[in-house]
C-alpha cells in the first residue's frame, strides 16, 4: 500500500527539539537573528518582486492588474545526498520517456512486448499521427521536462507528475535564488549551496546542439511565445533575455522553401531552433488547428523535412498523460534495464473492475482525478470532501469509468514556512527542470512550491500558493 | 531587431503624436470659431474633418456639423480610430507590447496619460474647457517626447521612434496648413486682409509658430512667409523641411532600402531647394495634397524595406 495520510514528515524538525542535517545551521543562524528580521525581509522581497516586475498576468486584466507569487523567504534545503537521488532519479525518468516516444512513433517495440497497453496510446488524443517515423536531431523530444516530485519521509521521494510539453516556472528557481542572494549574504558564507544560475546557458547549449545538423555552426535559437497576454509571458521574456536569443510571436516568423524566417530590419533572417512555449494545437494552423493565429503556416512541415528544430518535440503529451504515467517505471525497465529509483504514485484504474471496486469503497481516503484534466480541476480530495460531495463524485465515475484514475491521499512533507501567525510548517512539492541535448542533466534545485494555507495540500499559484527558493547543498 | 518591435515603436511614436496633432487641428477650429465672421459652424468645424480624413465615418454618426459633435467624435470617440482618445490608446498598447525595450519612465509617462484618458468624457471636457483639454493632450505628448529623448538608448530602437514622430508630424502639418484652403474661398486675392491675417494667426498658433513667425519674419502675417515656415524653413521644428530633414539620415542610418531611401531624399531635396513661390505656383492645395499621398508612400516604403508584418 501506498504512504499513510496521517502526520506529515517536516524537513526541517525531526522532533520537536531536534533539527535534521541540512537545517542545523540555520536554525542556529535564526536564533540569533533579531525576531523581526524574516519580517522586514519579507516586505524587502515583496518590493525587489515588484521592481524586476515578475508578476504573471491575469486574464481578463484592467490596466496594469499583475499580481505577484507569493515568495517565502526561508529557504528548503536539501543535502548533498538527497540530491543525488533526486537528480539521478529525474533524469533517469526523462531518459527513459525520451526513448518511450521515440519508441511510440517509430517500432512500438514497448506496446508488442505488452508492457504497455497499445490502446493506451494508440488511442489517445495525444498520440500525434503526424510525427511517425520522423527523429528529431539527436533523438531528443523532451529537451525540457519539469518532474513535480513530493516527499513523504526521509528517503521516500515520489513523482508525481511529468511535464512533458511546455513545463514553466523555471524564472521563478532563478529570480527566487536572486532575489535570497540580495537578503542574506550571509547565509550564503556559510553554507555553500550549489548554483542555479547557468539555467540559461545549458539551456542555450542544449538547443544549439539539437539544431538541423546541416546548420549546427551558428544556429539561430529563438523563443516563440504566445504573446503579452499569455500569463506566463514574463517568464519567456525573462528566458529569451538571459540566453540572448529573440523572443517572437507566429506574426514574426514565415516559412518558405520549408525554411524558417524571422523577420527583422535587416531582412529574413533563418531561424534554426524554436523553443517554443505554445502547445501542439497551436503551431501550425495549416496541420493543426486552423483557427490558430498564434502558430506559424508551414511550420511544421519545415519540422518534418528536419529544416527547424522544436524544443519540446510535436507530440510528447503521448508520454505525460495520466493514463500513461503508471507505466514509467516498466518504460524504465525496458529501455534502461535498471530499476525506477524514484517511486511513482499507486494508481487505480476505474476501468479495470478489480481496481475499481477498491476504489469506490475507499473514495473517502482517497484522490480522484480525470484521465485527462489538469490544474486541479474536476478532482476528488476523499479526506476533504463532504459525504455529499463524494456520493455525487460516485455518479459521475459510474457514468464514465474509464475516464478516472485513483491515488492515495498523499502526506506532503513540511517546511518551516514564514506566515502571518510566525513560523510554521506548510506543505512543500518539488519541480526539478531537467534538460536534454548531448546528454540529460539537471541544475541542482528546482521550483518549491508551497501551499501557505495552514494544512492545504495544493501547492498551485491560482490557489494560493508561493514559492521558495530551493538549496542544494554541496558539502 | 525583430521588424515587429521596430513596427511597435514606429507607431507607438505616430500615434502619440497623432493624438497630439488632432488637438492642434481642433484648436484651429476652435481658435477660427471664435474669429468675427466664424459663427458659422459648418465652416468653421468641418475643415477639421475633412483635413484629418475623418469626415465620411463623422456623418454616418451626425446628421449636422456643430461644434459640440466634431469635438466629441474627434477627441473622445472610442469608434473612431483617429480619436485622441483612440490614438492614445493605441500608442499605450505598442508601447505595452515593447515595454522591455522602452526605458521605465517611458512607459509609465505614456500608461498614466491613458489612465488618465480613460476619465474624461464628454461633460468633464466641458467642465475643463476646450482649450485646457488641447493643452494637456499637447503637455502630454511632449512630456513623452521628452522622456524619450531623455532617457533613450540613441539606437534603433530611438531612430524607429524618431522615423514614426517625424512621418507622422510632416503629414500633420500639411494637413494643417491645407486647412486654409477649406476655410477660404480659393480665390486669395480677393480675401479680406483682416479676416486673412486672424485666421493666418489662428493656424500659426495652433502649430505653436506664432513666435516663431514673428522673430524670423519680424512683419505682419503674409501668407507667403506663412508657407516659406511651415514649408521650407529648416529651423521651424514642425515643418516639413525639418521633418524630412531628420527622416533622411535615420533611413541611411537603419539602412533602408534604396528605393525607400530616395523616395526620402528627393522629397527632401525639394524641400531644401524650393523656394517659396515653387511650392504656390501649381497652388498651395495641390502641392500640400501631393506631399501627403508621397509621404503616406514613403511610410508604405519602409514598412516593406523593414519588413513591417504584412496586414493580410
Amino acid at each position: 500500500m501506498g504512504p499513510k495520510a496521517s502526520a506529515a514528515f517536516d524537513e526541517m524538525q525531526k522532533t520537536a527539539t531536534k533539527v535534521r542535517a541540512p537545517y542545523q545551521t540555520y536554525a542556529k543562524w535564526l536564533k540569533k537573528m533579531p525576531d523581526d528580521l524574516l519580517s522586514r525581509r519579507h516586505a524587502q522581497a515583496d518590493m525587489l518582486f515588484r521592481r524586476i516586475g515578475i508578476t504573471f498576468a491575469v486574464y481578463g486584466e484592467a490596466a496594469g492588474s499583475e499580481r505577484l507569487i507569493p515568495f517565502d523567504v526561508i529557504p528548503r534545503i536539501l543535502s548533498r545526498d538527497e540530491w543525488k537521488v533526486l537528480s539521478k532519479g529525474v533524469c533517469q525518468r526523462i531518459e527513459a520517456l525520451n526513448r518511450f516516444i521515440h519508441d511510440v512513433y517509430h517500432d512500438q517495440e514497448i506496446l508488442k512486448a505488452g508492457k504497455v497497453p497499445a490502446d493506451l496510446v494508440l488511442q489517445n488524443d495525444l498520440f500525434r499521427e503526424e510525427m511517425k517515423g520522423f527523429t528529431p536531431p539527436g533523438g531528443v523530444y523532451v529537451h525540457i521536462g519539469g518532474i513535480d516530485v513530493v516527499r513523504t519521509g526521509e528517503s521516500e521521494f515520489h513523482v508525481l507528475e511529468d511535464n512533458l510539453r511546455t513545463p514553466s516556472g523555471v524564472s521563478y528557481m532563478l529570480e527566487d535564488r536572486d532575489v535570497m542572494m540580495r537578503l542574506f549574504p550571509d547565509l550564503f558564507d556559510t553554507y555553500s549551496v550549489a548554483p542555479v544560475n547557468h539555467y540559461p546557458q545549458e539551456l542555450l547549449k542544449n538547443l544549439r546542439y539539437v539544431a538541423p545538423p546541416a546548420r549546427d555552426e551558428d544556429p539561430t535559437v529563438v523563443l516563440l511565445t504566445p504573446g503579452q497576454f499569455n500569463s506566463a509571458y514574463f517568464e519567456h521574456a525573462f528566458l529569451a533575455d538571459e540566453m540572448g536569443v529573440e523572443l517572437v510571436q507566429g506574426q514574426d516568423l514565415f516559412v518558405e522553401d520549408d525554411t524558417v524566417y524571422m523577420r527583422t530590419i535587416k531582412g529574413p533572417r533563418r531561424v534554426d531552433v524554436i523553443y517554443r512555449r505554445i502547445d501542439d494545437d497551436f503551431l501550425d494552423p495549416k496541420a493543426f488547428r486552423p483557427d490558430s493565429m498564434l502558430g506559424v503556416p508551414g511550420l511544421f512541415a519545415a519540422y518534418r523535412k528536419g529544416r527547424v528544430t522544436l524544443a519540446n518535440a510535436i507530440g510528447t503529451g503521448i508520454a505525460d498523460d495520466k493514463a500513461i504515467y503508471h507505466h514509467v517505471p516498466d518504460m524504465i525497465r525496458f529501455y534502461l534495464g535498471q530499476e525506477p529509483i524514484l517511486a511513482s504514485v499507486p494508481t487505480w484504474f476505474l476501468k479495470r473492475e478489480s481496481d475499481r471496486k477498491y476504489v469506490l469503497d475507499h473514495l473517502a481516503d482517497l484522490v480522484v482525478k480525470e484521465v485527462h484534466g489538469s490544474g486541479g480541476y474536476g478532482m476528488l480530495v476523499g479526506p476533504k470532501a463532504s459525504t455529499q460531495e463524494i456520493s455525487a463524485y460516485r455518479e459521475r465515475i459510474m457514468a464514465d469509468p474509464g475516464n478516472f484514475i485513483a491515488q492515495p491521499t498523499l502526506a506532503l512533507s513540511t517546511c518551516p514556512t514564514f506566515v502571518d501567525q510566525g513560523i510554521a510548517p506548510r506543505h512543500v512539492d518539488l519541480r526539478p527542470f531537467v534538460l536534454t541535448g548531448e546528454k540529460t542533466t539537471v541544475v541542482p534545485g528546482g521550483l518549491t512550491r508551497v501551499a501557505l494555507r495552514e494544512g492545504s495540500l495544493v501547492v498551485n499559484s491560482s490557489q494560493g500558493g508561493g514559492t521558495k527558493d530551493t538549496w542544494v547543498l554541496e558539502r | 531587431m525583430l521588424s515587429r518591435t521596430a513596427e511597435n515603436l514606429y507607431w507607438m511614436a505616430r500615434m502619440m503624436e497623432r493624438s497630439e496633432n488632432m488637438a492642434r487641428i481642433l484648436d484651429v477650429s476652435h481658435r477660427m470659431s471664435q474669429l468675427p465672421g466664424g459663427q458659422d459652424a459648418s465652416r468653421e468645424w468641418l475643415p477639421a474633418l475633412v483635413i484629418s480624413g475623418q469626415h465620411e465615418d463623422y456623418e454616418t454618426k451626425y446628421a449636422d456639423v456643430s461644434a459640440g459633435h466634431v469635438i466629441a467624435y474627434m477627441a473622445l470617440d472610442p469608434d473612431n480610430p483617429s480619436s485622441i482618445r483612440s490614438t492614445v490608446r493605441a500608442a499605450r498598447e505598442n508601447a505595452r507590447a515593447e515595454r522591455n525595450m522602452l526605458p521605465t519612465e517611458v512607459f509609465e509617462s505614456i500608461n498614466s496619460t491613458w489612465l488618465e484618458m480613460q476619465d474624461i468624457q464628454y461633460s468633464r471636457l466641458v467642465e475643463l474647457g476646450y482649450r485646457e483639454f488641447f493643452e494637456w493632450v499637447k503637455e502630454r505628448s511632449q512630456l513623452f517626447a521628452g522622456v524619450i529623448g531623455g532617457s533613450m538608448l540613441t539606437t534603433d530602437a530611438y531612430f524607429f521612434t524618431r522615423l514614426g514622430v517625424m512621418v507622422e508630424r510632416a503629414d500633420n502639418t500639411a494637413r494643417l496648413l491645407d486647412v486654409k484652403y477649406h476655410v477660404l474661398v480659393p480665390d486669395e486675392d480677393k480675401a479680406d486682409e483682416a479676416v486673412d491675417y486672424y485666421q493666418w494667426g489662428a493656424l500659426l498658433r495652433a502649430l505653436s509658430a506664432f513666435k516663431a513667425y514673428r522673430m524670423i519674419y519680424r512683419d505682419s502675417i503674409k501668407p507667403r512667409q506663412v508657407v516659406d515656415l511651415l514649408v521650407l524653413r529648416r529651423e521651424f521644428p514642425r515643418a516639413l523641411h525639418a521633418c524630412y530633414a531628420e527622416i533622411v539620415p535615420i533611413l541611411e542610418t537603419l539602412s533602408a532600402e534604396p528605393e525607400c531611401q530616395r523616395m526620402a531624399g528627393q522629397m527632401y531635396s525639394r524641400l531644401r531647394y524650393d523656394r517659396p513661390q515653387d511650392v504656390t505656383r501649381r497652388g498651395l492645395h495641390r502641392f500640400l495634397t501631393d506631399f501627403v499621398t508621397r509621404n503616406g508612400q514613403l511610410s508604405n516604403e519602409i514598412a516593406r524595406s523593414f519588413l513591417f508584418v504584412p496586414a493580410d
